[in-house]
């Protein structure tokens, strides 16, 4: 089955967080990502996109919101069913 | 309590997540007692106050820097992990932690206060924004939150006055341990949830509406752009029209006190030294200061009300065609104001490797005082004519010139990312709540600023001001002696001596002394052309003469001479206050030499094309 990601959320959509991927085997960006919270059964929300190439996305995870790059939202897989 | 542990004062360091109202909270406890420096060996700001509890306990108070994680990715976070666990080289570990959450946030400041908490040192846990958290309609059960932590929750409000009341009469008290400390392997999101659902009644956490209102519009692809587009217009405005009646008093205060200083001593090498070298030298610097003030007011009025990353979440596109982030691009504005203020700003951006490249492409940024050197050679050289029946041509070479300087960061920036092909450059920034900026903490960024540059870039320019004084007075001319005296002196002397090494660029020995008396600051460069061609003295606002002179056939200048000038001032390093800060921030001469030497490199390149071209063209 196709893995749905958070930049695959369109604005003003929420999901729920099911996990981080590494990009690699010390992804620091990934940890920092599951530090903020983004972990399993998180809701998150698509809030802004920027002007270029839809990039980056900004995110509201809780009351939190947080500006990511669509690199770093790739790392952030998403329940396919909420 | 002994007598003992009475008079030494207890030191106790303020933890928290970046924007937790932390450095609200310290300015609230220490008012004015406050110290700014360095960790040792490391950029990272260090602030440290004292205050006296109520009941008359010392109290040193450390403002660590701000961290989501003890898992640190920042050199900031580094120094906070280390301060915590004790292990920081030269610093002793704190007496006691204060871990500042905000109660509106607690989802993601919980976290790390339980990895706080797990460090098992004495510990309070303060509870700020506890008004927002009640007024969003949130209940917090604060009792149970204490005996599910295991340590004392003060709830604070560090914006009101009297805010942190209840902390100080904690602090009287004896701090202790937390009473049980979580499992190693504990999953600290698991044990938020858990906490969240036991002590807070609305855990669906209504996020702010006001939050949710503003953003549509300034995260918004064409609005936000607009929003941001004026606010920069009214930042520039600010810096360099309502800057310059200040910047005039304290020109015509500086030349007055020199008047009047030099009335009381004798005429004299003394007179000289105070009135030409310190006075001159030192007052054209401090004419700055009421443009890096707004700068940096307007810029911590951004900051504090929450708006500056949403700036970087709009421009970072544009920034990583760069190879940079969002978080660059104010840094790189202010520099256009001055570079100091511009590299000073660069704190903000925590990745070390795109903070250096900042600092080292802010120089190319065309600072104001680059303004008086263009206009005045732009008026010289260049014809006043219209172009494309609604452009001046003087205008659209002073606009080309800042371009010019953009240009060149861009592509400086780029050969810098070539070189480490692997370093993935991150955004992954917080955008806070909006929030009115409070009074007292602008007023203090403000004055620690400020005096971080009176003092650094003081004592520098002082320095320098001097020796360049000596420089152009010494030895003095010859009795009889025909000409101006500079020509006789070690700057005339040097003039000529480095003057083949500028011939290829078309620079006569008069702009060589001109370039070394005008290392103290860019715009110096035009009082020394009239010393030197010995006219009478220049005001740099309106140099008429100068002018005239320069472009009139008596002058041993050419167009080619002027444009070759004008390329000198877009890359050359002419200001020592840049290379001191460049030095301070980074804390090694290493890269302040390297900005020196690729600048000096990219301006003798440039101006030796322009001659050489313009001569051709232009003969």
């Amino acid at each position: 089955m196709k893995k749905f990601y958070l930049h695959d959320l369109p604005i003003g959509t929420k999901g729920i967080v099911d996990y981080v991927e590494d990009a690699s085997s010390t992804d620091k960006i990934a940890e920092r990502l599951r530090d903020l919270g983004f972990v399993h059964g998180e809701s998150v929300e698509v809030i802004a996109f920027g002007q270029l190439g839809a990039n980056p996305i900004a995110v509201q995870i809780g009351s939190t919101r947080f500006a990511l790059r669509r690199s770093e939202a790739a790392r952030v897989v998403l329940r396919s069913s909420i | 309590m002994t007598k003992e542990t009475e008079n030494t004062p207890l030191r106790i360091a303020l933890v928290g997540n970046p924007n937790c109202g932390k450095t609200a909270l310290f300015n609230q406890l220490t008012g004015s007692r406050q110290k700014v420096a360095n960790y040792a060996g490391v950029t990272v700001e260090r602030k440290e106050g004292q205050f006296i509890t109520p009941k008359g306990r010392s109290i040193k108070l450390i403002d660590l820097p701000g961290a989501y994680s003890l898992k640190a990715t920042s050199p900031d976070e580094v120094v906070t992990r280390d301060i915590c666990m004790g292990n920081y080289h030269g610093e002793p570990a704190p007496d006691a932690l204060i871990c500042v959450i905000d109660a509106t946030n607690l989802r993601l400041h919980l976290r790390f206060a339980l990895e706080i908490q797990r460090l098992n040192r004495p510990m309070i846990i303060a509870l700020n924004m506890v008004d927002i958290a009640k007024r969003r309609g949130l209940d917090i059960d604060i009792p149970k939150l204490e005996s599910l932590l295991g340590v004392s929750v003060i709830p604070t409000v560090a914006t009101h006055k009297g805010g942190a009341e209840n902390l100080l009469k904690r602090i009287d008290q004896p701090i202790e341990r937390p009473k049980h400390v979580l499992d190693e392997n504990a999953d600290l999101h698991v044990e938020v949830r858990r906490i969240l659902k036991e002590c807070v009644t609305d855990r669906a956490f209504k996020s702010s509406t006001l939050d949710r209102k503003l953003d549509r519009w300034i995260l918004h692809p064409i609005w936000g752009m607009i929003i941001l587009l004026v606010l920069l217009f009214l930042m520039f405005q600010a810096v360099f029209s309502w800057a310059q009646p200040f910047m005039d008093g304290i020109q015509d205060l500086t030349t007055w006190l020199g008047v009047h200083i030099a009335h009381l001593l004798p005429d004299g090498i003394l007179q000289s030294l105070i009135i030409n070298g310190i006075f001159a030298g030192v007052g054209t610097t401090i004419a700055f200061l009421p443009q890096i003030l707004i700068l940096f007011l307007w810029i911590l009025c951004l900051e504090e009300s929450g708006y500056l990353p949403r700036a970087a979440f709009l421009l970072d596109r544009f920034m990583a065609i760069a190879g940079l982030n969002g978080r660059s691009f104010i840094p790189l504005l202010s520099s256009f104001a001055c570079a100091v203020p511009g590299i000073m700003a660069t704190r903000t951006i925590p990745s070390a490797r795109d903070r250096l490249v900042t600092i080292l492409i802010a120089p190319l940024m065309t600072c104001s005082a680059r303004l008086p050197v263009y206009t005045l050679l732009i008026s010289a050289f260049i014809p006043y004519k219209t172009v494309g029946y609604i452009f001046n041509l003087q205008g659209l070479v002073l606009f080309g010139l800042y371009i010019l300087g953009i240009v060149a960061a861009f592509i400086i920036a780029l050969v810098l990312r070539k070189r480490d092909q692997s370093y993935e450059n991150t955004l992954l920034l917080e955008l806070p709540s909006y929030r009115l900026p409070n009074l007292r903490d602008i007023l203090f960024g403000l004055w620690q600023r400020i005096a971080i540059f009176v003092n650094r870039v003081g004592t520098i320019i002082l320095t320098v001001s001097v020796l360049l004084w000596v420089l152009s007075s010494f030895p003095s001319p010859p009795p009889g002696a025909k000409g101006p005296a500079i020509d006789y002196s070690l700057a005339g002397m040097v003039g000529h001596w480095i003057q083949p090494f500028f011939a290829p660029v078309g620079f006569n020995w008069e702009i060589c002394v001109a370039l070394i008396l005008g290392l103290a600051a860019r715009e110096v460069a035009i009082t020394s052309l009239a010393t030197v061609y010995s006219l009478a003295a220049v005001d740099t606002d309106s140099p008429t003469q100068l002018i005239q002179f320069l472009s009139s056939p008596n002058s041993s200048w050419t167009i080619a001479t002027g444009l070759s000038f004008l390329m000198w001032y877009v890359f050359a390093p002419q200001c020592f206050s840049t290379l001191a800060i460049i030095r301070r921030e980074t804390n090694s001469w290493k890269y302040a030499t390297l900005a020196a030497l690729y600048l000096f490199a990219m301006a003798y390149a440039a101006s030796f094309i322009t001659w050489h071209v313009a001569s051709f063209f232009c003969t």
